[in-house]
């Protein structure tokens, strides 16, 4: 275990710096300049900004002194914001955006469990034929048509919750089930099909003979071997939820990191571009290998070496 | 045990004489033969999901091909006579901001959509294939270093490198493929090295060799179908997420540039003008939800109708 | 031998439905199991046997299957009318399973001791803390070896020795009547299998259990059983005591069977004789003797009608027309006789 962690975080260094390389070089190599929002200015004022942020020095030096900012937290300033810290910037959007991702996933993973465990034990009826198209649906629906669709329908047209901005708990509802019905999609089907798997295993047979009920039989046997590789999707799930985020903060007008990564894209705003994009990374990375981890925990054949004679 | 059920059975001596052994039909395999692809065939034909997301995909096909060129205009002629009005004559789905034709829009853009994602999942083929042979043919050092680069890799959110990508080179059909194709190959390759790897370990591949099937039966037989069928799979659902992606990116504007159209594009045009004129989001999102939902069909359908496990 | 009947199997047709019609896996099998006895149920892989063994616990999945026929009389009751809430009851309790594969057998995310804790809680209403003594007492019974750390690891901490050993803890930990053994050895190595045997054979002396034992290994059976089932094709074509089947068998099949496994009294030269063929498809059963394609004393009764069973002692039966007074006599192939020195 603690070696399958040792090389996890390994690849995990490893993949960070590749990523935060690859962001550096294709943004300082991208074509335009990164001020040409400021066309207007005279060319020494600009030659005066390029200097202030470092851009007139060769661009191997620009990135040793990048990375070694980044060691800091220091992402360097918006060239949107009048200079205002990067750091500041994400530090000020993340808590709209991890409460909406925890939200989501608590409802997506709660449904998401309940669906496919109904769709595995009914297999093959209609309960499973309805639970399946639901699935199916929820992440067939891509979340900002999902999301356009609640905004102007319950939102605009019902007026039952409010259709944007982010002023309260109610305002985070519809994001919330924008986001969540892909989680629950995706775990329903991780779920059933694991659970699928489980329900033909001998030791299910073995439970039986006991004379345990098929009740007790499913929640101590079945769910809990079910549950265990399910944990891995919480890896790509992390991934789909910050898809989501940038379309759905968005949609719904939330200050949040994706709407402020968003924005910078359309506005070429590039240090900001180049943090959150670093930051994604490692919040997707390290999020991975804390799954890894995790999985290595709650697995005791992975927690505890075979001790075979 | 049953004793004497047969006592009215007329039994001559005759009948007591012993017989040949090979004059009796020897019917240990009499039931009829099922191949592998007609079994597949057989199940996916059974799913009904799955033939209505592939009749599905096949009347949207047939659309995206004919459905621009049902009436005169074309996806870009403008009529500023005719601007944002819902459907009426022989503009079935009305006109846009522009007065362009929204349903020969639609169909013109699900055609682009659905091109950049052949194109991806093109990429994702002539590397992914390869790579991942080679690695699980080899296996040893070659392997091993294929994998380590693999590892890395994967741990690189696509979506950054996406984005990341498209900021770089100007959005167009071939660059967004491209983007889609340099992330998605890693997955390919995983999934055929692994098939690779799993092959070679297997009793009854060693088994059929040991019997002396031949290298092209073992290829027909044993090697193909259990390569392309997760291949199949792997397309079946690498589509959707492309095409997925290029409506996700033209949403966050790094679509492709107007007036060309794909079904982001159109979403996106339609999201802007929504609170006024809702039915031009409505058509293109429904096509695009569509096409998803199909795939994702087809995909479920053709991964249950290959995998023996669940076998009934 | 006139003890009571622990199981009597009467008639029992069971199928499963497939995509290419009714499999009938088995068609009418009949035998019973005494107070204290071991019964082996011996047969070619897909003769039924293990669909038989799993019908008595009414484990066989429902659908694709389906026990169409019979009774299966557990000390007079009929299992297959039972509710299921009864038979859950019954499992674990009265009758016990253990399988074939220890591997797969138990949950690996389990602890062994809660495993074998679980069928005590169920059915003794242990609590906890008595389940833990017992469990840990059943651990010391089947011989592993300390069981008090033993007891709070995970399966694959085992080697497959030590897990059959755990899932006879689990079977025997409430004292069954009935244990059910379903190829408990195959899948071990064979100075394991030996172990195993012996401390079923031990445990069953010491609880008073009968058991049925299912195996194609004729080995295993000289060493363990007191009578024989042997099954064909979903039928019983003889049963017999150990001896009547090792010295005295009249079945073909059951000639085949023995002539087919190697014997430490043949001379050095003398080949094994496989049975040529395969066994009949059971969508479309034979409407005659199954055996009969294979059979090397085959006559044309064979191919038309089924053979009646006849008794040759009051514990031998046999399902075969050379048993027929119109049969030509034929001799026992000699190099079969006695095959395995019990």
């Amino acid at each position: 275990m603690g070696r399958f962690a040792l090389q996890r975080f390994m690849y995990m260094v490893i993949t960070l710096w590749v990523i935060i390389t690859l962001t550096f070089f294709l943004m300082h190599t991208m074509p335009g300049s990164p001020l040409q929002h400021e066309d207007k200015l005279p060319p020494e004022l600009k030659e005066e900004i390029l200097k202030e942020y470092g851009l007139d020095k060769p661009l191997p030096v620009q990135y040793v002194t990048f990375l070694g900012k980044l060691a800091q937290a220091d992402l360097g300033s918006s060239f949107k914001y009048d200079g205002r810290s990067v750091t500041d910037l994400i530090m000020q959007g993340f808590p709209a955006s991890l409460q909406l991702g925890i939200q989501a996933t608590i409802i997506g993973v709660i449904f998401g469990i309940i669906l496919g465990c109904v769709s595995a034990l009914r297999r093959g009826t209609w309960v499973d034929n309805v639970a399946n198209v639901f699935s199916i649906l929820g992440y067939s629906v891509p979340n900002f048509v999902l999301a356009t669709l609640l905004s102007y329908y319950v939102g605009v047209k019902l007026q039952w919750l409010p259709p944007a901005k982010w002023d309260g708990p109610e305002y985070s509802i519809l994001p919330t089930l924008s986001l969540a019905v892909l989680v629950m999609a995706t775990i329903a089907r991780y779920i059933r099909t694991e659970m699928l798997e489980v329900l033909g295993q001998d030791y299910m047979k073995t439970a039986k003979a006991k004379g345990l009920s098929a009740r007790t039989a499913i929640i101590k046997h079945a769910l809990r071997n079910a549950l265990i590789p399910a944990v891995t999707v919480l890896g790509p799930l992390i991934i789909g939820l910050i898809t989501g985020s940038l379309v759905v903060e968005q949609i719904f007008a939330i200050p949040g990191m994706g709407w402020m990564f968003v924005d910078s894209i359309q506005v070429n705003d590039y240090t900001v571009i180049m943090g959150i994009t670093i930051f994604y990374s490692a919040l997707i990375i390290v999020g991975m290998f804390l799954v890894d981890v995790l999985y290595g925990i709650i697995d005791p054949r992975i927690r505890i070496g075979g001790v075979q004679e | 045990m049953s004793s004497m059920n047969s006592s009215t059975q007329n039994l001559t001596p005759e009948m007591f004489q012993p017989i040949e052994r090979d004059t009796l039909a020897q019917e240990g395999v009499s039931s009829k033969k099922i191949t592998f692809w007609g079994d597949v065939w057989r199940r996916f034909l059974k799913n009904k999901g799955a033939l209505i997301g592939a009749l599905l995909l096949l009347v949207i096909g047939i659309l995206a091909i004919v459905g621009p060129e049902i009436h005169s205009y074309s996806y870009r002629s403008v009529n500023y006579d005719l601007i944002n009005k819902e459907a009426f004559g022989d503009h079935w789905f009305g006109t846009d901001g522009a007065g362009r034709d929204v349903w020969t829009r639609t169909w013109y853009g699900a055609g682009i959509s659905l091109l950049i994602a052949f194109l991806a999942t093109a990429f994702d083929l002539f590397i992914g294939v390869p790579y991942g042979c080679i690695s699980g043919y080899y296996g040893g050092k070659v392997d091993n270093w294929m994998q380590r680069i693999i590892e890395v890799l994967y741990g690189i959110p696509n979506l950054i490198v996406i984005i990341l990508l498209l900021l770089w080179m100007k959005p167009g059909i071939i660059a967004i493929a491209l983007a889609l194709g340099i992330t998605g190959w890693i997955t390919m390759a995983r999934v055929v090295r692994g098939q690779m790897l799993k092959l070679k370990s297997q009793e009854y591949v060693l088994a059929a060799r040991t019997l002396g099937a031949s290298t092209r039966r073992m290829l027909t037989k044993h090697m193909l179908p259990n390569v392309l069928g997760p291949v199949i799979i792997t397309i079946m659902f690498s589509i959707p997420t492309a095409i997925f992606f290029e409506a996700f990116l033209a949403f966050i504007g790094l679509g492709i540039r107007p007036p060309e159209a794909s079904l982001g594009v159109l979403i996106n045009d339609g999201y802007k003008v929504l609170q006024l004129f809702p039915y031009q989001l409505f058509f293109p999102a429904l096509v695009l939800s569509l096409i998803m939902f199909s795939f994702n069909l087809v995909g479920d359908g053709l991964r249950d109708a290959l995998d023996p496990k669940l076998r009934q | 031998m006139d003890r009571k009947n622990v199981l009597e199997v009467k008639d029992l047709h069971v199928s499963f439905h497939t995509y290419n019609g009714e499999v009938q896996a088995v068609r009418g099998v009949s035998f019973e199991v005494k107070n204290g006895e071991t019964v082996a149920i011996v047969g070619e892989s897909g003769c039924g046997k293990s669909v038989t063994s799993q019908s008595i616990m009414r484990l066989i999945p429902q659908p694709p299957g389906v026990i169409k026929h019979g009774e299966i009389l557990f000390e007079g009751n009929d299992l297959t009318k039972l509710p299921e809430k009864k038979m859950e009851e019954m499992r674990g309790k009265e009758i016990a399973m253990i399988f074939q594969d220890p591997m797969t057998s138990l949950n690996p995310t389990m602890t062994v001791g809660k495993q074998i804790m679980e069928g005590l809680i169920k059915h003794q209403k242990l609590g906890k803390a008595e389940a833990r003594q017992k469990a840990l007492e059943m651990l010391r019974l089947v011989g592993i070896p300390s069981p008090d750390s033993r007891i709070n690891q995970y399966p694959h901490q085992f080697s497959g020795g030590m897990r059959q050993r755990a899932m006879i803890a689990i079977a025997l930990s409430c004292a069954p009547k009935l244990l059910i053994a379903d190829e408990p050895t195959t899948a071990l190595d064979v100075t394991i299998q030996a172990q195993i045997l012996h401390l079923m054979n031990d445990l069953k002396e010491k609880m008073d259990t009968s058991i049925i034992l299912i195996t194609h290994d004729l080995g295993v059976v000289a060493e363990t059983a007191d009578r024989v089932v042997v099954m064909y094709a979903g039928k019983v074509v003889e049963t017999g005591t150990v001896e009547e089947i090792f010295y005295k068998p009249r079945h073909p099949y059951t000639w085949g069977l023995m002539g087919s496994m190697p014997r430490l009294n043949l001379s050095r030269d003398t080949e094994l004789s496989p049975i040529l063929g395969t066994p009949p498809n059971l969508l479309t059963p034979p409407k005659g003797c199954p055996f009969a394609s294979r059979c090397e004393h085959a006559m044309q009764v064979c191919k038309e009608h089924m053979p009646e069973t006849t008794n040759s002692s009051d514990s031998h039966q046999v399902a075969c027309w050379l048993e027929h007074p119109m049969a030509k006599p034929v001799d026992i192939p000699h190099d079969v006789v006695g095959g395995v020195s019990k």
